[in-house]
């Protein structure tokens, strides 16, 4: 069961094509995430990363290649996104954002409320779920974008550095109570960051990608026993390996891309 | 001395409540200012004229327009002039923005619609409505539907460029999460596209008020038998400048009530601004 694959990429190539010059972003990746899989994908910035995982999302085409996502239970969604930090609708309600998915789905009402009421709950924002996201700190905006997401109940899940804008403490915290929600519903995730400790915090398996052209050029096993916690990630010493071998890499993609 | 003051403020919430006090009072003092203006602003007129250092005739002092004000309300002159403009400037405010509206979201939603439509609206912008007066006249009579027709097209082109901006400006961010979250195009319409065009499309509306209120009044000086144009129109040219006073004063009136209710009405509809 846990071997199976979910999502399977293959030979995927993207090209941004524009006035008589083209960039490939995307070149030839290949990739297999299994079910249940929680992987993350870490690249120097302007790599392509973003670009693959808009291409899952769909509201990116590829110019070659394909890309298949396993439909396990019918109706249900292929896959959900959390954005950054922006990707809440200021117009919606906290309870209303969280829905929003649902509601786009026309699922009954009593469905809606049951779920929506469920992951405002697991994120600790049943209190709040009336405010507009005006009235919320950043924190507890991506706590609505993770309920969003896991709401919806789609087969896989998608983040685009969805923490990348919040300060060190509200990290760890949001980082923690993710693995948490993850861990009940085992859910195929594909995770992106340019934090080495958050992908060695959240991941089973840390994809490396290079700089342009993006391909895949290295993974690494992250098989450290969970629960985890960002100080047994510090504390361990396979993880710190991992660490410094994953910030060379960084490091001689960025010089690369320099020259 | 300043041992002295120390000692007796050694609590610092009581310090801190002393400091609030102050700025309370200071906040205050600006309020009252901002009343007070356009007080002193009267005073200083009646002093100037009922002491002859302006002229009475072109600038009759205050009192004497209040005065002129409520004899005009009691003869019940003055209600046929606000109705019958009022009804115009509602109509022709409604006759230009419903469609303004309606065109600028389609302009923002389907981009062969925008380019299609905004040279046509580009070219016919800058063209004041009131030079069109003439053939508006020509068209549709000198009845009241000229001048609804006429505010109507001074309020349409504020409407129908901000909405068009709003949709076209609306965060791309906003509609990935709709397309990623599977909307279809009456959702996506109603829960993005609308709400989020709102804010700047209300700006527009706002302008567009003003804009119906200038006309109004220049509208109603060519061609018209009653209402606040023609009021101070005929009373200027019977050189009843109380009077006109009377009418100047009514729509600097209503030009602040509009706006008043259209903000009250933008906060009600945009909560979450």
């Amino acid at each position: 069961m846990r071997e199976q694959t979910k999502i399977s990429i293959r030979n995927l190539t993207k090209v941004f094509y524009k006035k008589n010059s083209s960039v490939t972003a995307l070149d030839q990746v290949s990739v297999d995430i299994s079910e249940g899989e929680f992987v993350c994908l870490v690249g120097p910035s302007g790599c392509g990363k973003t670009t693959l995982l808009r291409i899952l999302a769909g509201l990116e085409t590829t110019s070659a290649g394909d890309f298949e996502i396993k439909q396990g239970k019918e109706d249900r969604p292929l896959q959900s996104m959390v954005f950054q930090e922006r990707g809440i609708i200021p117009w919606l309600t906290v309870e209303d954002n969280v829905a929003f998915g649902l509601k786009m789905r026309h699922l009954p009402k009593n469905v809606v409320k049951e779920r929506t009421d469920y992951y405002l709950k697991k994120v600790g924002l049943e209190k709040f779920s009336k405010l507009y996201p005006k009235e919320l700190s950043g924190g507890m905006k991506q706590r609505v974008s993770i309920a969003r997401a896991f709401a919806n109940d789609s087969e896989i899940l998608l983040m685009d550095e969805p923490f990348a804008a919040l300060d060190e403490q509200n990290k760890f915290i949001l980082q923690e109570e993710l693995l948490s929600i993850w861990e009940e519903t085992k859910k195929t995730v594909l995770f992106i960051t340019h934090s080495i400790d958050e992908a060695l915090l959240l991941s089973d398996r840390i994809l490396l990608m290079s700089a342009q052209p993006g391909k895949i050029i290295k993974e690494i096993k992250n098989d450290l026993p969970r629960p985890r916690n960002i100080e047994q990630i510090r504390a361990n010493q396979q993880t710190a390996e991992s660490f410094i071998e994953i910030l060379k890499h960084l490091h001689e993609e960025v010089q690369k891309s320099r020259k | 001395m300043r041992e002295e003051k120390q000692a007796k403020h050694h609590n610092p919430v009581e310090i801190e409540q002393q400091e609030w006090k102050k700025r309370r009072l200071n906040d205050r003092l600006k309020q009252t200012l901002t009343i007070a203006s356009p007080i002193f602003l009267l005073c200083l007129w009646e002093f100037l004229s009922q002491t002859d250092l302006i002229d009475v005739r072109f600038f009759p002092p205050p009192t004497e327009i209040l005065r002129t004000f409520y004899n005009m309300i009691v003869s019940g002159e003055l209600f046929h002039h606000i109705w019958i403009s009022l009804y115009r400037i509602f109509a022709g405010f409604l006759l230009g923005a419903i469609p303004g509206i309606v065109i600028g979201l389609l302009m923002g939603l389907y981009s062969p619609i925008r380019h299609f439509i905004s040279p046509i609206v580009m070219a016919l912008m800058p063209i004041p409505t009131l030079a069109l007066l003439p053939i508006i006249i020509i068209l549709f009579g000198i009845g009241d539907f000229s001048k609804i027709v006429t505010i109507a097209g001074s309020v349409f082109f504020p409407v129908v460029i901000n909405t068009t901006a709003g949709v076209v400006n609306i965060d791309s961010i906003y509609l990935d999460v709709a397309k990623n979250y599977g909307a279809n195009s009456k959702d996506f319409f109603f829960k993005i596209a609308l709400p989020g065009s709102l804010p700047v499309m209300m700006e527009g509306i706002q302008m567009g008020q003003a804009i119906a209120l200038l006309t109004i009044v220049a509208a109603e000086m060519m061609g018209a038998t009653s209402g606040i144009g023609y009021l101070i129109w005929t009373s200027y040219k019977a050189f009843l400048l109380k009077e006109m006073f009377v009418g100047l004063i009514l729509i600097s009136f209503f030009g602040y009530l509009f706006s008043l209710v259209l903000r009250f009405l933008q906060k009600k509809i945009l909560p979450w601004r």
